[in-house]
């Protein structure tokens, strides 16, 4: 932020000293965007008065400042990609974007960025674009402030929110993204942070996120997603402190992780997720710290997950709180707090002093046989959760929390 | 009729096993209500209560009532009153007084404490298991003159319909799972009255648990009007027919 | 005013009554007789429709009682063993049946004074010994007036004095030109009560006629020795057939 701040501070310094302002609008001398970028000296700024502008689509080819005053709109007349730029050092700031085209065989997007770098798109309404803002290539790019919206029925008729292929050193902070397909894309971008964004229904994934090795995201709140977040393939990825709420649906995650190693997963908050996190193929990755309230399955471990630790977790009213498809289990679960946990604590270490089984009788049963959820709660469903308490048979005999906390974490 | 309904009162009122029932209520949920400060908690305990407790008072207290009425309504039947305003007097009675013990027992620690949200699918279920219950309890009396007898039978539809259906709805999903089973399931619990309460509670109270995909295939089907519309005609059907059927018998019953 | 038309009643195997044809008119008064299982008291329930036939039909005031509930405001009936629910009162059971019979608002409470049960009105049924329970039955039993009075043992288990009160009460009845049918194994009660005579044996009407006929046939003066000669003139006739 600070950086960022520092560097904008600096270009308008810049431009002070050596460069001009073009103002551009229906009182000026100027009155087409296309014509002032023309006319503009890599270093200077258009200002954009308030207005209407349809002008297809408009290239920046230049190291130029583009400022709108309150908000001017950039219509695409449901035609055009509006904004496509292919440069270095380019701030895009204070516009409207309206009405992209649409295309399935192009990402027509409001603001296109192609083989760019320092790139700034700054504060920016992005109302009903095809693709919103769409990275290919490019470096060092800030991507802040901005407001994503669209409307659509059809997972396939709308594109992503705020797309990136093939990027590094990129920061996605602060943007509020609806009704995309995938609010957030990111697909071979490496080194980069995604923070305190808002994704909220999104036809697909909240955040769609595959070969982006060494990225950070960070509180970040996904809601009433699709299908949640998708988190695959990747290495080194650090989820700190994001919250994933109410991704409700037949094969919605809060979260899925699914070829995830030496990743960490600290601090998050799921909350009424069909469930919480699906695990797939994950190895060494660290789970700490998370709550998982309310969901239907908290944690979903597959059998192909190995070395991963989870440790003092929340997990409060969830249905199942854990379940698993094999019976090998070689994930340390240790030091969560289970609402369901009945053991007792003598020494008052604030440990339980019998181990915890996380994984119900039912769960397993549920899991095998999804229509078998019409039992929960039934006294059928309560005998037998009793009876494999006590004669573990189904569920696997080494898969057990062996210090259960006794009273749930404040992480806050 | 509703003279004979006031006697079969009276008389339930005298053997004091209601009032004990509704004190019984009010204490349990009054003490769920000190343990838990989370009302979604009481609310799920209370559930089980609704789903076992209920059904098993209901179908014990309407079969011995019934065997203890046996004179009155031995001398009733030599009145110039019709058989069945005797048998739908004394159905009515005990089912009434059976579901306001239930309503001020469950519903005045939730009006105390100010709970009104949960309060209405909770109270709704409960009476209407009661009232099947006392239905099935009816069905079982008539069907022979042995008080012991009938309320062994009683138990035993307490006992199919809470546990024993349940184990074979399990065994049928579990043989047929490589088939698609949802509407088959649906249908099966339509079957049994206590699984369609407890259905129709969750979806109100415990929302989480069907969150899946299959959960979300019931969630829409109870969730809709249509799926309100069934549930009720279903529950009213339960009430309806064991009582239809006991009060045929009953009407040829020699006493 | 009752006519019993080819009725039979099985209870399982056993055949309480077996093609049991009766016409009961009013004015007279029955006496229904026979050993214990003979069928009596089926006969009676059957008339009261707490029983309901096999086969046959029973007409009150040539209606069929089957399905038909209104024809009992014309009968009082005394049960062979009162029984009551427990924890009701003597006043509060009379009230009831008051409340219920409200249709037939003239009462006749005779038997009430003089059984002085009135001074009992607040002893529960439960706590009544067999013979107080009779009084009471009796009592409801004359309460609304019937034209038609079914008396199952009526005497039995009363004491000499209670026992007065009642025959006379039924004597009086009876010249008000009332149907009254009687049970009961105290035959000298029913000579002096009844003027028909009804044996039944194992199902079967196995004598009809006015008990002077019978005394007649017999050539007997009680009736209690006239029905001995009956019925071993019916053994020595049964032995002869087999």
């Amino acid at each position: 932020m600070l950086k960022h701040f520092l560097l904008l501070l600096l270009l308008i310094s810049f431009q002070t000293v050596f460069s001009k302002v073009i103002p551009v609008g229906k009182g000026e001398q100027i009155q087409s965007i296309k014509v002032g970028i023309a006319l503009a000296q890599p270093g200077d700024t258009l200002l954009i008065r308030s207005g209407i502008y349809r002008e297809g689509n408009i290239r920046v080819e230049k190291s130029i400042f583009i400022q709108g005053e309150n908000f001017p709109v950039l219509d695409g007349q449901s035609k055009f990609e509006i904004l496509t730029i292919r440069a270095a050092n380019v701030v895009v700031q204070g516009l409207t974007f309206l009405n992209t085209g649409m295309g399935s065989m192009d990402d027509i997007a409001a603001i296109k960025i192609i083989d760019s770098k320092n790139i700034h798109v700054i504060g920016n309404v992005l109302e009903n674009a095809f693709f919103g803002i769409h990275f290919s290539n490019s470096t060092n790019c800030f991507v802040e402030g901005n407001t994503l919206h669209s409307e659509s029925t059809e997972e396939q008729e709308i594109g992503n929110g705020i797309h990136l292929w093939k990027c590094q050193n990129m920061t996605i902070h602060d943007n509020k993204i609806q009704g995309h397909r995938d609010g957030i894309y990111f697909e071979f971008v490496t080194n980069s942070v995604i923070t305190n964004n808002y994704s909220e229904s999104n036809k697909r994934y909240g955040l769609h996120f595959m070969f982006s090795h060494n990225d950070e995201y960070r509180n970040n709140t996904f809601i009433d997603n699709g299908a949640g977040v998708a988190v695959m393939y990747t290495k080194g990825v650090k989820m700190l402190n994001n919250t994933f709420e109410h991704n409700w649906g037949s094969a919605s995650y809060g979260l899925l992780l699914k070829e995830i190693s030496d990743s960490d997963i600290v601090g998050n908050v799921f909350v009424k997720n069909s469930i919480g996190i699906f695990m797939e193929g994950s190895n060494r990755n660290k789970l700490q710290s998370n709550s998982f309230l309310q969901n239907g399955y908290a944690l979903k471990l597959q059998a192909s997950c190995d070395d991963n630790i989870l440790e003092r977790n929340n997990f409060q009213q969830n249905t199942f709180d854990l379940v698993t498809n094999g019976s090998l289990v070689l994930n340390k679960i240790d030091g969560n707090y289970w609402d369901r946990y009945e053991g007792y604590d003598l020494n008052r270490d604030l440990v339980g002093d019998i181990p915890y089984r996380p994984i119900s009788m039912y769960g397993m049963i549920v899991e095998r046989m999804p229509t078998t959820i019409l039992l929960w709660r039934s006294f059928l469903v309560f005998l037998m959760d009793r009876a494999e308490k006590a004669i573990p048979v189904l569920t696997p005999e080494n898969l057990k929390d062996n210090l259960p906390a006794m009273k749930p974490y404040d992480f806050n | 009729m509703t003279r004979v309904i006031k006697y079969v009162f009276y008389d339930i009122l005298r053997t004091r096993f209601i009032l004990f029932y509704t004190l019984f209520l009010l204490v349990c949920t009054f003490m769920l209500f000190q343990v838990d400060s989370d009302f979604g908690k009481v609310v799920l305990s209370l559930m089980n209560i609704v789903l076992m407790a209920v059904p098993l008072i209901s179908v014990v207290f309407t079969t011995i009532h019934f065997f203890n009425s046996y004179e009155f309504i031995e001398l009733m039947l030599a009145q110039p009153i019709n058989r069945r305003s005797i048998f739908l007097s004394e159905y009515l009675a005990v089912a009434s007084s059976l579901c306001l013990a239930f309503c001020i027992g469950v519903g005045l620690p939730f009006v105390i404490y100010g709970a009104w949200q949960p309060i209405a699918s909770l109270l709704l279920t409960g009476v209407f298991l009661t009232l099947v219950f006392v239905s099935l309890a009816f069905f079982a009396s008539v069907l022979t003159r042995d008080k012991a007898k009938a309320i062994g039978i009683a138990l035993l539809f307490w006992f199919y319909f809470s546990l024993i259906y349940d184990g074979i709805l399990l065994w049928v999903v579990y043989s047929f799972n490589d088939y698609p089973l949802e509407k088959l399931t649906l249908a099966l619990i339509a079957f049994n009255p206590v699984d369609l309460a407890r259905i129709i509670m969750l979806l109100q109270l415990d929302i989480s648990a069907l969150m899946g995909y299959t959960g979300a295939f019931y969630k829409n089907f109870f969730g809709s009007s249509m799926g309100i519309l069934f549930s009720g005609v279903l529950l009213t059907t339960w009430a309806l027919w064991p009582m239809g059927i006991a009060m045929r018998i009953f009407n040829k019953k020699d006493l | 005013m009752i006519s019993i038309e080819n009725i039979c009643k099985n209870f399982g195997q056993l055949a309480a009554l077996d093609q049991i044809s009766l016409e009961l008119t009013t004015g007279k008064s029955y006496a229904l007789i026979g050993p214990n299982g003979s069928g009596k008291t089926t006969l009676i329930k059957s008339i009261l429709g707490l029983v309901i036939p096999t086969s046959g039909a029973i007409l009150f005031d040539n209606k069929s009682i089957f399905n038909n509930w209104r024809y009992r405001e014309k009968i009082g009936y005394m049960p062979q063993i009162g029984r009551y629910p427990d924890n009701i009162r003597i006043g509060q059971l009379i009230d009831m049946m008051k409340n219920i019979r409200k249709d037939t608002p003239k009462v006749d409470e005779d038997l009430i004074d003089a059984f002085k049960l009135y001074k009992m009105y607040d002893k529960p049924l439960h706590t009544l010994s067999g013979g107080t329970r009779q009084k009471v039955s009796a009592s409801l039993a004359f309460l609304f007036h019937a034209p038609v009075l079914i008396l199952d043992e009526p005497t039995a288990g009363l004491d000499p004095v209670s026992a007065e009160i009642l025959k006379e009460k039924i004597h009086h009845e009876k010249r008000m030109g009332k149907l009254v049918i009687i049970t009961s194994h105290i035959l000298s009660d029913l000579d002096e009560l009844t003027s028909e005579l009804v044996y039944m044996f194992e199902g079967k009407i196995q004598y009809n006629n006015t008990i002077d006929a019978l005394k007649d046939e017999t050539n007997e003066t009680k009736l209690n020795k006239a029905i001995a000669t009956l019925i071993r003139q019916k053994e020595l006739l049964a032995s002869v057939i087999e």
